[in-house]
């Protein structure tokens, strides 16, 4: 930054015809304006080509910056799996916790010091299937925390086997000969917990992410949105579907933004139309509000 | 309702042992408390849960143990003193985030009440059969501090010296009570709060970029922060280097895994902590702990009137276990008798110890009771003869 702002000045002086033009400097010409909230010294990550995970991160540290609420007080929660990693890449205060359980630690965290902004990112497999008991008791409680859930329909850090999430018949390494159980519809899941914010988009959709992530921080209380996005290494090669890309391309052809739909009826199948937008957004007291209010009560104040 | 009561209430109580625990973890400062209700230590939970806005501080009744053990690290890296109760079955499902307890140094107390066991086995009865479990439940390769108190007075002294314990080395603590010590009501002191020792967590002065988490000082042990305070940490439950950092790799585990061993290892003799009568003359020593220690404080007497001489060692910490003065008394005694609600557990450290140069003998106990003194007598005789 210094040399770049020396060399801005010289030029603004007139410089000089003999001196030898200033060397560029390469690490200034690299880095990323994002940079200051990633790890930058843990790059490159793990997350394979075309994987989504890596566009809701750029989403998430941008709507860190135009959410306004200091980047001290962030911290972000991530079981374990492929998203389970973003706890790692994120230059924020930030815990890599046991498989299913980033929930109950980011609660903790939370009612311990309310000031902190806690935010669980994690992936389908980590936050329904094994934590899926934590999930729901956390909207239940309407605990004021932000859940990011990316969605793969595949366990991907073990090899592509079968989600709670992976659509009927698709194929997994543990349903080989295509899924016979019915998967979670998680936005629907969260809602009738109490979840009092819940979106749902896709990889392709960054803008709208972002906007609902800065929606989902600035949010008071249990806020949740789910990720759609593409693991082209296993899920789309287990079902013949192309590449990252080509998933994307599908994204763009049968997504339909519905704000406010039935969470009832959003659903989604083996490359099916998949409804996104925001469908839940309402104020209720959160567990702390609500606590504070019993005890006030009964001491009369 | 009444005003706030304040964390130490000093004076004489008559309270049950899971009362007076809760009590000790509140004289101490513990302002963080999830739980999940167990018999027989839901009455930590309930008593938590109503002192608790008395310091300001929070409780919570989660979905399950596991998601308890959960939410007392998260608090605790909040930079609370947290604590959560359980037992046997909820014992087992603390296993893992206790592990991850460990692995993060992450300081927290956890209680356990034990009743007997394998599965739901006897949820209102005694047991001591979550010895091993405490030491070795979690997997991977650990050392974890374990206490036994035998009174409901020593549930208020040892809860405290657990969280002393667990902030000093950065782990989590275990209180190994039981059910009879969890509901026998007995008298409670509770002294001044200028008579508390409290040890609080060490903060690193360094600024952000100058701190490592996870460089030892000394005494083996890291300094802490607390999220929040603008370090941006990293912590994980995966093999990590002095900056946090995940690194999987067998040099960087050779080098940290060692560490979280050693720092208990290596400081064992100020942890370690017993009470003994009468071993500098024994010819028997029983070795026991919790609410078997108070049988056998009998069935001692009784030997003694018979004229044997007979010495009792209680172990206040049963983890790390008193290796050296085993050893030492194996060198001069004919045996130890070992009596414990289980069918042999710390017997079997006993025995290590000991190493063939004494005689180990064991009194097994499947629980639901305690032992008869005259069962103890009777191997203490044996051991005598």
């Amino acid at each position: 930054m210094n040399q770049k702002a020396a060399t801005a000045a010289g030029a603004g002086a007139g410089g000089s015809d003999t001196a030898a033009p200033p060397a560029p400097d390469v690490r200034e010409a690299h880095a990323h304006p994002k940079d200051r909230l990633l790890r930058s010294d843990r790059l490159p990550h793990i997350w394979c080509p075309t994987c989504g995970i890596g566009t809701c991160v750029s989403s998430f540290v941008e709507a860190i910056e135009e959410s306004g609420i200091p980047e001290e007080r962030f911290a972000v929660v991530s079981g374990i799996g492929c998203t389970g990693r973003v706890a790692g890449y994120v230059n924020l205060d930030s815990f890599h916790t046991t498989h299913g359980r980033a929930i109950p630690f980011a609660t903790g965290l939370h009612l311990a010091n309310p000031k902190l902004k806690v935010v669980v990112f994690s992936g389908d497999g980590d936050l329904v299937a094994i934590g899926g008991n934590h999930l729901i008791h956390a909207a239940r409680r309407n605990i004021d925390i932000t859940i990011i859930c990316v969605n793969n329909f595949i366990y991907g850090m073990t090899g592509g086997q079968l989600a709670p999430t992976t659509p009927h018949g698709a194929r997994t390494t543990t349903s080989p000969y295509g899924n016979s159980e019915y998967p979670f519809n998680v936005p629907h899941l969260v809602a009738s917990c109490g979840a009092t914010y819940v979106a749902r988009w896709t990889a392709l959709h960054v803008r709208r992410m972002k906007q609902a992530m800065v929606a989902a921080l600035s949010h008071r209380g249990f806020s949740f949105i789910e990720v759609i996005a593409p693991c082209s290494t296993l899920y789309a090669r287990k079902n013949r579907l192309g590449t990252g890309t080509d998933l994307m391309k599908f994204y763009h052809d049968n997504c339909e933004v519905r704000h406010g739909a039935n969470t009832a009826e959003i659903d989604i199948g083996f490359q099916e139309k998949i409804v996104v937008g925001k469908f839940v957004d309402i104020e209720k007291p959160t567990f702390l509000d609500r606590m504070g209010a019993n005890l006030a009560q009964r001491r009369g104040r | 309702m009444s005003e706030p009561r304040g964390a130490v209430l000093t004076g004489e109580h008559f309270m049950n042992g899971d009362v007076a625990a809760a009590e000790g973890a509140l004289a101490v400062g513990c302002t963080f408390f999830a739980g999940y209700p167990i018999t027989p230590a839901t009455e930590v939970a309930e008593r938590m849960s109503e002192r608790m806005p008395d310091v300001e501080g929070i409780f919570i009744q989660m979905e399950d143990e596991i998601a308890s053990m959960g939410a007392i690290l998260g608090a605790s890296w909040a930079g609370r003193k947290s604590m959560t109760s359980t037992s046997g079955p909820g014992f087992s499902l603390m296993m893992e985030n206790l592990g991850l307890g460990v692995m993060t140094e992450t300081p927290c107390v956890l209680v356990n009440v034990q009743r007997g066991g394998p599965s739901t086995g006897l949820p209102t009865l005694v047991g001591q059969q979550d010895m091993m479990q405490a030491r070795w439940g979690s997997h991977g390769d650990y050392e974890i501090i374990a206490l036994c108190p035998n009174s409901p007075q020593e549930c208020f002294d040892l809860t405290i010296d657990a969280f002393n314990l667990s902030e000093t080395y950065r782990l989590p603590v275990l209180v190994m009570s039981d059910e009879v010590v969890g509901h026998m009501t007995e008298k409670v002191v509770i002294p001044p709060e200028d008579q508390i020792a409290r040890i609080e967590r060490r903060i690193t002065d360094a600024a952000p970029a100058d701190y490592l988490p996870y460089q030892p000082e000394e005494n083996l042990v890291p300094l802490m922060v607390a999220a929040g305070q603008g370090y941006r940490i990293h912590v994980t439950g995966l093999t990590h280097d002095e900056r946090g950092y995940p690194e999987v790799v067998a040099p960087v585990q050779q080098r940290m895994v060692p560490r979280l061993i050693e720092k208990i290892r290596k400081n064992a003799e100020q942890i370690i902590r017993y009470e003994s009568d009468g071993i500098a003359e024994a010819e028997v020593v029983v070795v026991c702990y919790g609410i078997t220690s108070r049988v056998a404080q009998l069935a001692v007497e009784m030997a003694r009137q018979q004229g044997r001489r007979v010495g009792l060692l209680r172990l206040i910490v049963a983890w790390p276990f008193p290796e050296r003065v085993i050893r030492e008394l194996a060198t001069r005694i004919k045996g130890f008798v070992v009596p414990e609600i289980n069918l042999g557990q710390m017997v079997y450290e006993v025995e290590r110890c000991a190493a063939g140069r004494a005689r180990t003998i064991h009194v097994p106990h499947a629980g639901g009771a305690v032992h008869d003194p005259e069962t103890i007598l009777a191997r203490i005789e044996e051991a005598s003869s």
